[in-house]
């Protein structure tokens, strides 16, 4: 909502500082985004008198004359205008004054006159166009002066915020009246300049239907429109506005059309009450009636674009055809043009919600939809609807038809709240007295009927704020209006809730610990993603092709950030996601969502160091499966890793896989290295309860032993059938040391060196016991598995 | 023939005895050899010698011969060691310790995530649990358990994304759509139980926005509720107002303004002073020296209601926050796009734990 600093001046009979209105309606709840100057700022100018005014020696269209700007020195100033005449008033530019155009005003030399400062024409200064001459001040004000007391000066444009509940905020009138309450003043509607005197009886009470001036009025659609006011005015003057007009308009953002246009534009940038003016000699059937639209109806809107209608929607129409969208936006037809000379004016009460369908339908917003949309004063419409007449009649001319018309089939009242005094004190946690409580309440235009001699206080609600339906809403008007800001900040007494975490809290907050904590940056990736699985959700409206599904797995992802950064050329990526994967199960039913994490590294292990050269090693799949164990451990510490081709799967109980990790293809560039990763599904079970395994009393006893290993014979099922067979002679654990193939070993072999570690928890075993025990397990692994001990 | 312990020959190994600690590398190996070899140490020799002896004899010579051999043993050791680190002592002095050092890669935390972690972190020191929901949600708890009107302007803030169900009608309220605030949250905690309630709720947000500088089809948002009896916008403001010193620092000037949300009511706006401009006015915060930093209000009535709350007996409080914009402005981000690029380069900014 675009709101003139000026304008509001007019309401509230006082000068405004922006920022401090800006300050004030923040703290009510309306922001200003912007403050945009209007114009020049006109501090810096001063009421100028001329004593003297004399023709320049050298030059037939300069004067020289001499300023008195009040400071006691006489200045001389060489000036151009053909009015300037001694003794007359005008605006004085002292030297060192910045000029609107950013010129500034110096000491210089006019075909030999010395200049010291500069008389100002209306243009020069920002007020308008009128370059014709000097400013002429008719003042008594004294030299010296400033001249922002003395004319209205240079305006301001305050953005408002206003939020979507605060209709009444959409017209000047509503913010001033904001501001009068945080003033502790009063406001009231701007004079309007050399009003016209006009008989203006209240509008005549009709219901569906009515006569005005030859017109048939009427509502044919009670639920879309509530109320209906007309009246025709003949021998209207079409032309344009007066200034003062055109600048209230330019200064909210709204260009000059013509002087009856201007005027309904003016009602709905104070009033917040949009009205139109129909060329009433271009209705057919000297009719106009709100309605429903019919299938196929289509109209040419002010705009000049041909819209079709949507069947249902509410317009106004005459006898034959629409000629507007209600509350939207009127026909090119029957609008008000050059050689219009009698108009229907209207101004009527329409339902939001319709408006609101009518607007989104034809993707067509106006400033008069959004203000129907939010809810317009149903009441307040006859009072808007009187000024917008006098306004046209006062810039306009012409004369009333007959009385104006009032269509209000189903007569209703504001609403009527009861309010407890005890509820605000239970919902804000302050006594508030009545006389504050009351206060406010009038500060908002509510009517308070009754003092609370049965707990409740009824208050009507002033018309022009539809948001304000029950006791709460009240009770947040009190709190606004008293202040947020006066309200206490300490601390009190607190029942602590009875949930505890959600499990995926801890369990994931420990992840991104473990993944940081081995060397990877954490990463946040859009969920939403071009490519996935055939049972990914697919969003119904997407941003774009990008974004049209919901990603279920999380490496995809990463992937995508790994080519960002080979596209930045950093070789060395290692990422972590903790984010949620959607699988669909059952068409139209809700996606599954499931927690995972997921990593992927390429580039160098370790940063270069200069002990190994600069040739630090680079990510390997025995890393990858490093990584991707410790986040099994962690993440799901229930599942088995299994090989799976060329890859490992984490396998839950229920033989489930919960997680994959192995080499992840990309679009790498040449000099990228090999790029791996891991995904794993997020148990959210608690953790395994731990306990506490005695620490060893006696020494243990270690062999290492060479294996000579067929191909077809995996390392793990070496290691397990050790554990299995040497478990019960004290084999403590078999970790594989080394790995050998090539030269000197038979095609198909490989040496696996594992080692060995013997204990016993009763006695410290001797070299026979371990080396019997060796001996057993030689002949375990010939038989079960045919791999030979080479050496120990 | 000498016996094995005659004096002077005795004398002549203490002597030797003594020059040991003097003896460099070499002449130590050879020195030992000399003395304690297996076959032709002196020492050796002479207590070989011994078996001729009588038993007397045996006695006394053997002490006096083993007392010794044990001195030129510790001797022997004790030389070595102070070679070994005399040794070590020259090398060490060529090395340059103004090589850097040998380091792992260091891991960082989403600079968001941090954000997150430690907002939570405090409001877990007030007695908040962390309650987690879905992203994908229905209308009826995104909007219309929230009091949402089916057709207000309000739902013009929430461009949502939904989803795709397939051909066939939809039930009023069960068009599934990507959640556009972690709001549906406090409906499923207030529909799972009896209050009390005092949840802390981080998740991800979606809105139908192209990326630009300032907005994310995707985001982090935090959002709490406390619901009890005497629950107050005192408490509101008390709460908030801390969360704000613990997490900005003591100097925080923190102001509430009216707001309007149609799940609160009253609704706020809570403003902290300018960290950028300490509160004169710039481009971070518009020129008006405040930065709003999250929205909040008293849970409205029609809420409680819609979640089984006696709203006559529970008031309560709820807020939300956007921890993307908090990131930005503490760590001085220009653009929001930086926060889901995953460039090394920006993350590795961001150290493991902290600030």
């Amino acid at each position: 909502m675009n709101v003139s600093r000026l304008w509001l001046e007019a309401f509230l009979h006082r000068r405004l500082d922006s920022k401090d209105v800006a300050r004030r309606l923040a703290m009510l709840g309306a922001p200003v985004d912007a403050i945009e100057p209007l114009g020049a700022n006109l501090g810096a100018f001063v009421v100028g008198l001329v004593t003297e005014a004399r023709q320049h020696p050298n030059a037939d269209k300069l004067r020289v004359t001499t300023v008195d700007d009040g400071s006691g020195t006489l200045f001389s100033v060489v000036c151009g205008a053909p009015n300037v005449t001694a003794g007359n008033k005008y605006p004085f530019a002292r030297l060192g004054t910045v000029m609107p155009n950013g010129m500034t005003i110096e000491r210089r030399k006019l075909r030999g006159e010395t200049s010291e400062g500069m008389l100002c024409s209306a243009r020069e200064l920002g007020l308008g166009e009128d370059h014709d001459g000097l400013l002429t001040l008719d003042t008594e004000a004294a030299p010296g002066t400033p001249l922002t007391e003395v004319i209205e000066g240079g305006d301001e444009r305050l953005v408002v915020d206003v939020t979507p509940d605060r209709a009444d905020l959409l017209g000047h009138k509503g913010i001033a009246r904001e501001l009068a309450a945080s003033f502790g003043g009063t406001f009231r509607l701007p004079d309007i300049a050399n009003e016209a005197t006009l008989d203006l009886p209240v509008p005549t009470r009709f219901g569906d239907e009515a006569p005005v001036g030859g017109v048939r009025i009427a509502i044919d659609d009670r639920d879309g429109c509530g109320r209906l006011l007309a009246v025709v005015i003949r021998g209207v003057k079409i032309g344009p506005s007066p200034e003062w007009l055109q600048r209230r308009l330019a200064a909210v953002g709204v260009r000059s059309i013509n002087n009856v246009v201007d005027a309904t534009n003016y009602i709905l940038h104070e009033l917040n009450q949009p009205t139109h003016a129909y060329d009433a000699a271009t209705l057919r059937g000297s009719t106009l009636i709100a309605r429903a639209s019919k299938v196929g109806e289509k109209l040419a809107t002010l705009d000049g674009v041909e819209r079709a209608i949507p069947t249902g929607t509410l317009v106004i129409a005459d006898a034959e055809r629409v000629i507007g969208i209600a509350g939207v936006m009127g026909g090119r037809e029957t609008e008000v043009t050059e050689s219009t000379t009698d108009i229907l004016l209207e101004c009527a009460w329409f339902n939001p919600v319709r408006v609101r369908r009518a607007r989104r339908a034809l993707d067509l917003s106006t400033d008069a939809s959004h203000r129907f949309e939010r809810g317009t004063d149903r009441w307040g419409a006859v009072d808007a609807f009187r000024r917008c007449i006098r306004l046209i009649v006062t810039v306009a001319g012409g004369a009333l038809d007959g009385p104006a018309v009032d269509c209000f089939p189903a007569p209703t009242h504001p609403p009527r709240i009861f309010l407890r005094p005890s509820r605000v004190a239970q919902v804000l946690g302050i006594d508030l007295s009545w006389t504050d409580i009351e206060k406010q309440l009038v500060a908002i235009g509510a009517t308070v009927l009754s003092k609370p001699d049965d707990g409740r206080i009824a208050v009507d609600v002033p018309g022009w704020r539809p948001d304000i339906v029950g006791e709460i809403d009240l009770i947040e008007e009190i709190a606004r209006l008293h202040g947020y800001d006066r309200l206490p900040t300490d601390l009190g007494a607190f029942r602590p809730g009875l949930r505890q975490d959600d499990a995926a809290w801890g369990v994931t907050s420990r992840l991104r610990t473990a993944l940081a904590s081995e060397g990877l940056s954490e990463v946040i990736t859009l969920p939403m993603v071009a490519v996935a699985g055939p049972n990914a959700p697919r969003v119904l409206n997407p941003l774009s092709a990008d974004h049209a599904l919901l990603r279920d797995a999380l490496v995809p992802s990463l992937v995508t950030q790994v080519e960002a950064n080979w596209a930045m050329h950093t070789a060395d990526v290692r990422l972590f996601e903790v984010g949620t994967a959607f699988v669909r199960t059952v068409a139209a039913a809700q996606p599954d969502e499931i927690v995972r994490i997921a990593f992927v590294v390429t580039g160098a292990r370790r940063p270069a160091h200069w002990t190994d050269g600069g040739k630090g090693r680079a990510w390997d799949r025995w890393d990858a499966l490093g990584l991707f164990e410790r986040l099994v451990d962690l993440a799901h510490p229930a599942a088995k890793i299994q090989v799976d081709g060329m890859e490992w799967v984490a396998a839950s109980a229920d033989g489930a896989t919960v997680g994959r990790c192995g080499a992840v293809s990309a679009d790498a560039p040449l000099w990228a290295g090999s790029l791996w990763g891991g995904e794993v599904t997020v148990s959210l079970g608690q953790p395994k309860a731990r306990s506490f395994v005695p620490l060893p009393v006696y020494p243990s006893v270690v062999r290492d032993l060479a294996l000579m290993v067929k191909a077809a014979v995996a390392a793990e099922s070496v290691t397990q059938l050790l554990m299995e067979r040497g478990a019960r002679n004290g084999l403590e654990s078999a970790t594989i040391l080394d790995e050998y193939r090539g030269k000197g070993l038979a095609e198909g072999t490989r040496s696996i060196t594992v080692r060995l570690v013997y204990r016993s928890g009763e006695r410290t075993l001797t070299d026979t016991e371990v080396e019997q025990a060796v001996t057993r397990l030689r002949t375990s692994l010939e038989r079960e598995l045919d791999v030979t001990i080479r050496s120990t | 023939m000498n016996t094995p312990s005659d004096h002077s020959s005795l004398d002549s190994l203490r002597h030797r005895l003594l020059a040991v600690a003097q003896l460099d590398a070499p002449a130590l190996e050879a020195e030992e050899i000399a003395v304690l070899g297996r076959k032709q140490g002196e020492l050796t020799n002479r207590l070989k010698a011994l078996a001729a002896l009588s038993i007397d004899e045996k006695r006394t010579h053997g002490a006096a011969l083993n007392a010794i051999k044990l001195e030129f043993e510790t001797a022997f050791v004790a030389r070595r060691a102070e070679l070994v680190r005399g040794e070590r002592a020259a090398e060490a002095r060529d090395i340059d310790l103004t090589m850097p050092g040998r380091r792992g890669w260091v891991g960082t935390r989403h600079p968001v995530s941090l954000v997150v972690d430690e907002i939570v972190a405090i409001f877990r020191e007030l007695g908040f649990a962390v309650a987690l929901g879905p992203d994908i949600e229905n209308e009826e708890r995104n909007f219309f358990a929230l009091n949402f009107p089916p057709d207000h302007p309000a739902l013009d803030m929430h461009d949502t994304l939904y989803l795709d169900q397939g051909p066939g009608e939809v039930a009023a309220g069960e068009k599934l759509l990507l959640r556009t605030h972690t709001s549906p949250v406090q409906v499923r905690v207030m529909r799972a139980g009896p209050p009390p309630y005092r949840v802390v709720i981080p998740g991800l947000a979606y809105r139908n926005d192209p990326f630009d500088a300032s907005h994310a089809p995707a985001f982090a948002q935090i959002e709490g509720l406390a619901v009890d009896e005497g629950v107050t916008f005192v408490d509101l403001k008390a709460t908030l107002s801390h969360v704000a010193r613990r997490f900005f620092g003591e100097s925080v000037k923190v102001r509430f303004r009216p707001s309007f949300f149609p799940f609160t009511e009253p609704s706020a706006e809570m403003d902290v002073s300018c960290s950028i401009c300490g509160g004169v006015g710039c481009a971070a915060c518009k020129g008006t020296g405040w930065l709003e930093i999250l929205g909040c209000g008293m849970v409205h009535e029609q809420v409680l209601k819609n979640c089984g709350v006696d709203a006559e007996k529970y008031t309560g409080f709820a807020f939300g926050m956007g921890p993307a914009r908090i990131a930005m402005l503490r760590y001085g981000l220009p653009d929001i796009r930086l926060l889901y690029r995953g460039d090394m380069r920006f993350l590795t900014q961001f150290g493991e734990i902290g600030r």
